[in-house]
């Protein structure tokens, strides 16, 4: 076998082509009903941009669940950070928009890390810790907002050009998020951190055995899944011109939904980071076809958690074959 | 053979290691050779198994030394034990599922290049490199789910091999391997001790011993007992050393009157579990079930009392066939199983002694579906009080008592569902001393009240003290059955670590 088709098989074989796959059909199918859902400049657009914001903090929980872990805080701290974004505009005024991303970022990192202190050392589980922190930080939020909002004419005519604006067809905001992407994958693949993460949630005691740095590992992948939602965040300032207290409400849950529908195990240890995204864009692509394929607003969601429990079992099947198949090969 | 001025690879001497108030070790002492492979054995809880995780960094140690090559070591993790050259292959291999056999082996300590990247195809490499010396087939992409255990400790070997490592410490390696698997093993530990690395190998099996070890050290109690040279010794001097205790009056064994079979168990066999088990318990006996922890015991009482599935075989309790997986069935046809984890499969322990205790009976306390508290504690206190669980009240919760009360509130729920037999796992482990001779003296009545007991024991002054008839188990096998009369700790203990022919002749 050479490597060409040794790649191909790979490829055809691999769980993120099945989404990749579904993802295709959705979109063949809603063009065919309707030709501008994809060739209509607004149309394309749309179908890059709509699901950019959720790719990152698909990405984010994608690396905390390969720990074995949840993060379920990541819409309040993308709510946060949207906030101090606006804030930042109306209190600093002259503020360098670079220094806005970059004080998200770290903002929303911090955020992760009070997540990932409390997971790491007090040894509670992911979910209960992340429940509380999402009604935390969301409170936080409603405090420090109010009734107030920000509003576009508050930031930069710069800043809310980045939500909307195109380089050769592909908007900014879809440009970040793969880019962010890319990098993820690739130190999920080749780094030995990366490796060591897939290796905790794989077994978490064998990675104390092993003597793994588990503790720093988990922080780590908790800081990054806060640092992208903060990123998330900013860029959600940006594109929506408007944040109030409720910005990112329930986006926690379609970042987990994604995660699963892309084939990252819930029990950690296997998954990957494109799967997460092509999720992401599978979950809010669907969400604009259905209406287009005549299917009622209210089934909308129906048809998602079908989408999401197919894929757990389906994932669930695949499992029970590959360790058949493992099994038999065992013993030849 | 090694040079004597040189300082042994691993040095203990005189551990101690306490958890709380129960003592562990109070004095591991081992001194391991290069070129050498050394056995450590010893009866369960003898503190093999403390010592192997001081070794590897899991617990340190309270007193004592620990020297390798002449330097003294602390660990506080097992990543210091593993970069100061020690590889410990535990029982159950810990490998990463999901994870490629490659970079099972590489985990922490991959090869790198430029950027910190992986450097897969060296990666590959290397794991090809291991298998083809140690002389096994093993594909390196695929994931480590679903191999053999005797694959996964080649892995594990592997492991330790690219970790150049000094020392090699194998916990019971061939408790789950087929003979041609042990043989494999055994080749590579060979070359592994040619290569001038020190082994440690842990095992119950005495002909592996003899086969593959140099040197052996018996442990007993938590303490060293001798170390020799194993041409000058035998596995009765091993078993001596290992057992070496008298055997006091502790146990106030009463004479019963031995009626007829109640219990009658034939040919169960579960494949891979345990196989052709056939015995019986007559009433007013007590029937102990010895063997070496992992032989199947447990699994055999599991099995007649039906929460353990089995393929063939037959179980009757006074001519009425019990059938398969249904303790419900059991249970109504007077069989009762005290399990072995009291706290796990015996309580509910945030729940109180009253409803522990009533557990077992709730139907029939019921009246109309409901039960009242005051039924409930009516029917507690009756057994609570002939057992003498000493708590404040019913109402106090399970999980707050002592081991040994928790050990009586689990053996009142079964006896107040008055079973014509009862099989107790393990019925004095953890416990302290006195409430161990209550325990005892408990059991010694019930049989004599026509009740029929199996008791399943790793303590051998237990076994020897309490049974009638002890059946020794050895590897899913019911290798030996020893009257009272007959019963020593040598003969048990030699019926526990060898196969039935050997046993017979």
């Amino acid at each position: 076998m050479n490597s060409f088709t040794k790649g191909l098989r790979a490829f055809v074989t691999a769980r993120e082509t099945g989404i990749l796959l579904a993802l295709v059909i959705v979109i063949a199918a809603a063009t065919i009903k309707n030709p501008t859902f994809l060739f209509s400049s607004d149309g394309f657009r749309d179908l890059l941009l709509t699901p950019s914001i959720l790719l990152l903090l698909a990405v984010g929980q994608a690396i905390v669940i390969i720990t074995r872990n949840v993060d379920l805080s990541v819409g309040s701290v993308l709510g946060l950070t949207a906030y101090l974004t606006g804030r930042l505009f109306i209190d600093v005024p002259g503020i360098p928009i670079i220094v806005v991303f970059l004080v998200g970022i770290v903002f929303g990192g911090l955020l992760g890390l009070i997540n990932g202190a409390l997971v790491a050392f007090a040894k509670v589980p992911a979910l209960v810790i992340t429940l509380g922190t999402l009604y935390a930080y969301r409170g936080i939020n409603v405090v420090w907002t109010g009734s107030d909002r920000i509003n576009s004419s508050d930031m930069p005519k710069a800043f809310l050009a980045l939500g909307t604006q195109s380089i050769l067809f592909i908007p900014v905001l879809t440009i970040i998020a793969v880019v962010v992407l890319i990098v993820a994958a690739w130190y999920l693949r080749n780094r030995r951190a990366g490796r060591e993460l897939y290796a905790i949630g794989s077994d978490p005691d064998a990675a104390n055995l092993y003597g793994l740095k588990v503790t720093q590992r988990l922080l780590v992948a908790f800081v990054l899944s806060g640092a992208l939602a903060g990123l998330a965040g900013v860029l959600y300032a940006a594109r929506y011109g408007t944040v109030n207290s409720q910005a990112g409400t329930g986006f926690e849950l379609q970042a987990v939904g994604a995660a699963v529908i892309g084939g990252v195990a819930i029990f950690g240890g296997s998954g990957s980071v494109w799967g997460a995204a092509i999720g992401a864009y599978l979950l809010l692509t669907i969400n604009r076809a259905l209406p287009i394929l005549g299917v009622q607003d209210f089934w909308q969601r129906f048809v998602v958690g079908i989408l999401i429990i197919g894929a757990i079992v389906l994932d669930r099947v695949l499992a029970l074959r590959q360790a058949k198949r493992l099994t038999v090969a065992r013993n030849i | 053979m090694s040079n004597s001025t040189e300082p042994p690879a691993l040095e203990l001497s005189r551990i101690a290691k306490a958890f709380g108030a129960v003592i562990a070790l109070t004095n591991g002492t081992l001194q391991l050779r290069k070129n050498s492979i050394h056995a450590l054995v010893g009866e369960n809880g003898a503190g093999k198994s403390t010592l192997v995780k001081i070794i590897a960094g899991l617990y340190q140690r309270d007193t004592g030394e620990f020297l390798l090559e002449g330097e003294s070591v602390d660990f506080s993790s097992t990543a210091q034990s593993k970069a100061a050259g020690i590889a410990v292959i535990y029982q159950e291999p810990t490998l990463f599922p999901d994870l490629s056999v490659t970079e099972n082996i590489f985990m922490g300590r991959q090869p790198t290049r430029s950027l910190g990247r992986i450097d897969r195809k060296l990666m590959r490499e290397e794991a090809i490199g291991l298998f083809t010396r140690l002389g096994v087939r093993i594909d390196p992409d695929r994931p480590t789910l679903g191999l053999s255990i005797a694959d996964q400790q080649i892995i594990e070997i592997a492991k330790a091999i690219s970790l150049d490592a000094k020392v090699l410490v194998m916990d019971e390696p061939t408790a789950a391997l087929s003979g041609v698997e042990v043989e494999r093993l055994f080749t590579v530990a060979r070359s592994l001790r040619d290569e001038g690395r020190a082994l440690l190998f842990i095992s119950h099996r005495f002909d592996e011993v003899f086969d593959l070890c140099d040197t052996v050290t018996v442990m007993r109690d938590g303490a060293y007992i001798a170390t020799s040279p194993i041409a000058d010794t035998t596995v009765e001097q091993i078993v001596r050393q290992m057992v070496g205790r008298d055997v006091s009056a502790l146990f106030p064994k009463e004479e019963a009157v031995i009626g007829d079979d109640v219990l009658v168990v034939e040919g169960l066999s579960q494949p891979g579990v345990f196989h052709d088990v056939s015995f019986t318990v007559k009433s007013g006996e007590i029937v102990a079930l010895a063997g070496l922890v992992g032989a199947g015991r447990s699994e055999i009482a599991r099995a007649v009392f039906g929460v353990d599935p089995y393929s063939s075989g037959t179980v009757r309790i006074n001519g009425a066939k019990v059938p398969r997986r249904n303790p419900a069935a059991a249970m109504k046809l007077g069989l009762a199983l005290v399990p072995e984890d009291r706290r796990k499969q015996g309580l509910v322990l945030e729940t109180s002694v009253a409803r522990n205790t009533t557990l077992a009976i709730q139907r029939s306390l019921a009246r109309f579906g409901f039960i009242t508290d005051r039924a409930e504690n009516a029917a507690a206190r009756i057994w609570d009080s002939r057992l003498e669980v000493k708590t404040a009240s019913l109402d106090t919760e399970a999980g707050t008592l002592s081991g040994g009360n928790q050990q009586k509130v689990v053996l009142a729920k079964w006896l107040a569902t008055n079973p014509s037999v009862l099989i107790v796992d393990e019925p004095t482990r953890g416990i302290d001393v006195g409430t161990k001779a209550e325990v005892h003296r408990l059991l010694s009545q019930l049989a004599g009240e026509g009740m029929a007991i199996i008791m399943i024991s790793s303590e051998l002054p237990e076994v020897l003290g309490m049974a009638d008839r002890v059946l020794v188990v050895h590897e899913g096998s019911i290798t030996a059955e020893i009257d009272r009369a007959d019963a020593t700790a040598e003969t048990v203990m030699f019926a526990a670590t060898h196969s039935a022919a050997e046993v017979a002749r």
